[in-house]
């Protein structure tokens, strides 16, 4: 049998146009073998909640620069759970502050990987913690 | 053989007997924009003849301006420390600005939220989250003449960075002016106005590019009737750079725009050195400082020749390239902040030493949040000691003529031409724009730096080297996250207090206008005037022009 590569959507929620960081993490998870979409800029959480379950991803990962994080990331993880797809692994990265970290895991982001991370670790998380088999 | 010849052969082989004993660092030396750093530089790499001096540097102040665009540069005056700044709401960001210009700035730059950005009012769903978070909140009129409550719009100069919507900004700072009894004539400042940078790399795009184009000319034709001190764009190359470009990159492809912003212009009938003069630059100051400084000095040389043999401009200020710099913010590690403050110091010092009129020096913790009025300051004094502490201003151009700059420069001006030939084959920059082009390029470098940094070939200190466990967070700026809603209020009394009935007659004005061929300025002048908002004027321009949608890559 095959096994099924691993599928991520990467989402820019709000209007931060600073897509340098998802952009290089896409590649990087394209790289390690995962199946990656990206959304483009501007999407709503609605929207993104919308193509994660259209594409039937395993992961969201999500990328704000703008300090719109604790607003947007905690309303995508509420819409996967009112749509009953709560097993999609939600994790984020940007320009966020340590003490938000810590709120945004109590609202179920499983990790957020800031600036100076390697891709090998977001890697590595993303491979332990998929939560669909 | 020369006596020089002979001598540079045996020094030669001695360096390499030497080496065999204490290898070098590294193989191979290269800059950012991976141009291979010798050894050893003598003058047969820089400039050697009375001639060569003169064809390639010329003197300060005349063509083509290797050495800078003034006589005496920063003899006679420093450049304008122009610090970028702006937060939450109208009031609390002319605080900020009232603070600067006490600690000594010498010119506003005001920094706008992304819905403001976007041509978006504050209670529009779409701004849910972003109000006043990366700059001040602008809705209307109103909000911007709180914004420069107190400040006299002769006395100052104000530089706005703001894209999409610039035609309605500047409006209102127009009729700001109006309000305070300075005209038009006496404005002084700069709209970054760049919109093929925003679908290059900063994503804050609203229209297509050919409606947007035109709101440019637009701007470019009204100004030089009636705001003839206003720098009416700022071609910039900072966030190529910061989406991850090279040195190279950055000059290439913000130059390549440049030429299509000047084409656009003569094609709407325009002269040359109608509009040239009031062309301003942006660039980003990184972390290798000689690239860096080789890089301003190749650009002003670059930009002067195409202006005369490619444009025939006469006027030998449509020659000069002036730029306003800001050091890299993505240079900035959030681990270690107060290393910031030394990154920030070794890049302005590269911009001063390239000649830039105007610098924004980052502060120490923008990797984290917006600045806190403190790092502000210190980020201020960066410059103040740089100007008056370390005499690098008393001279024109002191690495002049250093024969590692000068080959540098030769060598970023030969890529940075190779680059703008390739654009020109695809047809110019809005095509290389729409095809992707310059978004690929830019994206495999950054992909390159962020694998030079995982593997430790880049040093990144406190990050993949001299790391410290368990480091003390900063106090941090928080934006009042009630401020959507505060807006959305502000919006919702000024909407039942203005004349409704003038509002949509100059709505309907401006359609009618945007459907035809008419300067769209003086109509969103009027719309201004009547307290129109931000988001009634871009929604109007919408309905006209649709909205740019990007091609995925």
């Amino acid at each position: 049998m095959i096994e099924r590569k691993i599928r991520v959507l990467v989402a820019k929620p709000g209007l931060d146009g600073h897509d340098r960081g998802a952009l290089v993490i896409a590649q990087g998870l394209r790289d390690a073998g995962m199946e990656v979409i990206y959304t483009g800029l501007r999407q709503t959480p609605a929207q993104i909640v919308a193509a994660a379950i259209q594409e039937d991803v395993d992961v969201i990962g999500l990328s704000s620069l703008s300090g719109a994080h604790m607003e947007l990331f905690p309303q995508v993880v509420r819409l996967l759970r009112e749509h009953g797809a709560d097993d999609i692994l939600v994790i984020g990265g940007g320009v966020i502050p340590d003490e938000d970290v810590e709120l945004l895991k109590k609202e179920g982001i499983a990790a957020v990987f800031t600036p100076g991370t390697p891709i090998s670790v977001t890697v590595d998380f993303i491979r332990e913690h998929v939560r669909r088999g | 053989m020369s006596n020089f010849l002979s001598k540079n052969d045996e020094w030669e082989k001695k360096a390499e007997k030497a080496t065999a004993k204490f290898p070098e660092r590294k193989k191979v030396f290269t800059t950012s924009s991976d141009i291979d750093v010798k050894r050893l530089y003598t003058h047969h790499d820089g400039v050697s003849t009375d001639e060569h001096y003169l064809e390639k540097l010329g003197f300060p102040g005349e063509f083509p301006y290797t050495r800078g665009i003034q006589p005496t540069m920063y003899r006679s005056r420093f450049w304008t420390m122009r610090q970028y700044a702006g937060f939450g709401s109208a009031e609390e960001t002319n605080g900020r600005f009232r603070y600067l210009l006490d600690q000594g700035q010498t010119g506003l730059s005001v920094a706008f939220d992304l819905p403001t950005q976007i041509g978006y009012d504050s209670d529009d769903p779409m701004a849910q989250g972003e109000v006043g978070k990366v700059g001040v909140a602008i809705d209307s009129l109103q909000d911007m003449e709180l914004l420069f409550k107190g400040i006299p719009l002769d006395q100052v100069s104000t530089s706005m960075t703001i894209n999409a919507p610039a035609s309605v900004l500047l409006a209102m700072y127009i009729a700001v002016g109006e309000k305070q009894g300075v005209s038009s004539k006496r404005l002084k400042g700069t709209i970054q106005n760049d919109i093929l940078k925003e679908y290059v790399a900063r994503g804050t795009y609203i229209f297509p590019p050919k409606p947007s184009m035109r709101l440019i000319t637009d701007i470019f034709a009204y100004c030089s009737k009636h705001v003839p001190h206003w720098n009416t764009i700022s071609i910039s190359g900072y966030h190529i750079r910061e989406a991850g470009s090279t040195a190279v990159q950055e000059v290439a492809f913000t130059l390549s725009n440049a030429i299509a912003y000047v084409e656009a212009a003569l094609r709407s009938g325009l002269e040359i050195d109608e509009f040239a003069p009031r062309l301003s630059f942006f660039f980003n100051a990184h972390n290798n400082f000689f690239e860096e400084i080789a890089k301003f000095r190749a650009a002003r040389r670059i930009w002067a020749k195409l202006m005369r043999e490619r444009f025939q401009a006469k006027n030998p200020k449509s020659w000069q390239l002036r730029f306003h710099t800001q050091t890299g913010g993505s240079t900035l590690t959030a681990q270690q902040p107060d290393n910031n403050i030394v990154r920030v110091t070794i890049q302005a010092l590269a911009a001063v030493l390239g000649g830039t009129q105007s610098l924004h020096t980052n502060s120490r913790d923008e990797a984290l949040a917006l600045p806190t009025e403190e790092s502000a300051r210190i980020a201020l004094r960066t410059q103040q000691i740089i100007a008056y502490e370390s005499g690098v201003a008393d001279t024109v151009d002191p690495l002049g003529g250093s024969y590692y700059v000068e080959s540098l420069t030769d060598q970023i001006e030969r890529e940075v031409m190779a680059y703008i030939e390739k654009i020109d084959q695809r047809g110019g920059a809005v095509q290389a724009v729409e095809q992707g082009y310059m978004q690929r390029e830019i994206h495999q470098s950054a992909y390159r730096a962020q694998m030079a940094i995982e593997s430790g070939e880049q040093v990144v200190v406190g990050v993949n080297k001299f790391v410290l466990e368990n480091e003390k967070q900063p106090e941090l700026l928080r934006v009042n996250p009630e401020l959507g809603r505060i807006q959305a209020r502000k919006l919702g009394e000024l909407r039942s207090s203005r004349n409704n009935e003038q509002v949509a007659t100059k709505l309907a004005d401006l359609k009618r206008a945007a459907e035809g061929q008419d300067n769209l300025m003086p109509f969103i002048l009027d719309a201004v005037r009547v307290y129109a908002t931000l988001g009634e004027i871009c929604n109007t321009l919408r309905d006209v022009f649709g909205e740019y949608r990007p091609t995925q890559f």
